[in-house]
């Protein structure tokens, strides 16, 4: 299959690479040139929270992908795309924490738990760093490849208090639009895993029976 | 717009004005669309000619206004005013216009008159965010008939020495600087004065957020934005500390003794 080949070749990996920086590049370099609106702070945190929001699509959508259409070369691209959603997250965190807060740490301490939807950001962006920290091979083999699996299910948890951060977010000003366009990708994503795992539960025997 | 500099106490600050830029490219006009530079980019299809604003309610001398005769009614007063948004972003912006006080007196409210409405035009026509179910249209805010009369309270036809902007509130819009920018409607054609607290746009669609007072106030937060600091839009770059919020947004000097008594967190 020529998409599996093409995904096989040794610079798909370098390329994707180049390709998930691109949009840090766009907004370091419209940072510089003040080419980001009337107020650029805001404009970095949110385009940060929706490459987050991006990237979690993508990461999830790769295993779907991979079975649909049969392309077993697509989970090559599995781990470098979560490391990127945790990259582009901490990156959201990080421009809260300097742009809004200023760094200081007991402002952010007081704000985090006092704001609902701060509170439910920063929890997603703690579940995901276990997840990044065990991404190379020798934390999947020490943890053993079931257990590393149910470690990097809380991704879907991680999915779910997202949405709840965009959606509260836009609360505010009663627009929620782009949340339900995200919500339906994400939903629809983790609800086609949850149709594999029932059939699944089912066994090959049953989906025999209900054929015939 | 021709004006003279404004003599109201507290009415020219001399801090750095906004660049023009930035006041007419980044703000809230939802009848144009949520982001805030739809203003920008939509409100060209805004026809403010022909315009009439209605004066109604509870007044002796309802009446229609042409917006030329409207114009005509005081003379007009350039005023240094700092904006506040309850978003957390605020700016400086010289505002060209008369105190509403001046109409109000020349419709002469009846006793019965506490409050006033201001109605923004809503024409799906040329405004795309319109049929949109973000807001109840048409967008409505109101004030008591005391922060109505403070001289601070600017009936606004102009902005940087220019007529307004479709996307600021063309023809004429009001501008009430120690409260939340959302007060300050926009684009007005109607006038109603009432007996009772109006029922405002953003108190209809979350009355725990958006209070009818919504003075700008640093000790009373917002359930998603802390209100205790503000970003000045041009000003404070990305790396610094944002600025403290003023209690009514630095003009407690001129209105604070109209809330004398009030409890602010309760009437936010």
């Amino acid at each position: 299959m020529p998409a599996g080949r093409a995904f096989m070749h040794p610079l798909a990996k370098p390329a994707l690479f180049v390709l998930a920086l691109l949009p840090l590049a766009w907004l370091v370099w419209g940072a510089a040139a003040d080419k980001l609106g009337a107020n650029p702070a805001e404009y970095l945190e949110r385009s940060l929270g929706d490459w987050t929001l991006r990237f979690l699509c993508l990461t999830l959508a790769v295993t779907p992908l991979r079975v649909i259409t049969g392309t077993a070369a697509l989970a090559r691209f599995r781990r470098m795309l979560g490391l990127f959603v945790y990259f582009y997250a901490a990156l959201h965190l990080l421009a809260y924490a300097w742009f809004d807060m200023g760094f200081d740490l007991a402002e952010i301490a007081k704000d985090i738990p006092k704001r609902p939807f701060i509170l439910v950001g920063f929890l997603a962006f703690v579940l995901l760093t276990p997840l990044a920290a065990t991404s190379f091979n020798r934390a999947v083999k020490a943890l053993g490849a079931r257990r590393w699996q149910a470690l990097h299910r809380l991704v879907y948890l991680v999915a779910g208090l997202a949405i709840l951060h965009f959606f509260w977010m836009r609360a505010g000003k009663n627009d929620f639009a782009e949340v339900a366009v995200y919500a339906a990708i994400l939903a629809l994503l983790l609800g086609w895993r949850l149709v594999q795992a029932v059939r699944k539960r089912r066994g090959p025997g049953a989906a025999a029976a209900r054929r015939a | 717009l021709p004006a003279v500099k404004s003599g109201v106490a507290g009415a020219m600050t001399m801090e750095k004005v906004t660049e023009y830029n930035d006041a007419t490219s980044y703000n809230n006009f939802y009848e144009f669309g949520t982001d805030k530079d739809d203003p920008y980019r939509n409100a060209k299809t805004l026809r403010t000619a022909p315009w009439t604003v209605e004066i109604e309610g509870l007044v002796k001398k309802p009446a229609r206004y042409a917006i030329e005769d409207l114009l005509k009614l005081g003379a007009q007063e350039e005023r240094i005013y700092r904006l506040r948004c309850v978003e957390g972003w605020s700016m400086v912006i010289p505002w060209v216009g008369y105190s509403l006080s001046k109409l109000v007196e020349r419709v002469e409210p009846l006793g019965g008159a506490k409050f006033v409405e201001f109605v923004t035009l809503a024409d799906s026509r040329t405004m795309p965010g319109v049929g949109s179910r973000v807001l109840d249209w048409p967008y409505v805010e109101g004030l008591r008939m005391d922060e109505a009369m403070h001289p601070l309270t600017l009936l606004s036809f102009g902005m940087y020495g220019e007529v307004l902007p479709n996307q600021n509130g063309a023809p004429v819009r009001l501008v009430v600087p120690w409260k939340y920018g959302f007060k300050s409607a926009k684009s007005l054609v109607k006038i109603r004065f009432t007996d009772r607290e109006p029922k405002t746009a953003w108190n209809k669609a979350a009355a725990n957020e958006y209070g009818f007072y919504s003075n700008v106030n640093p000790n009373v937060d917002h359930p998603r934005w802390s209100q205790a600091t503000e970003r000045r839009i041009g000003e404070d770059g990305l790396f610094a500390k944002k600025r403290k919020t003023l209690m009514f947004n630095g003009y407690e000097a001129q209105v604070g003794q109209l809330y004398a008594g009030m409890d602010l967190k309760k009437n936010y």
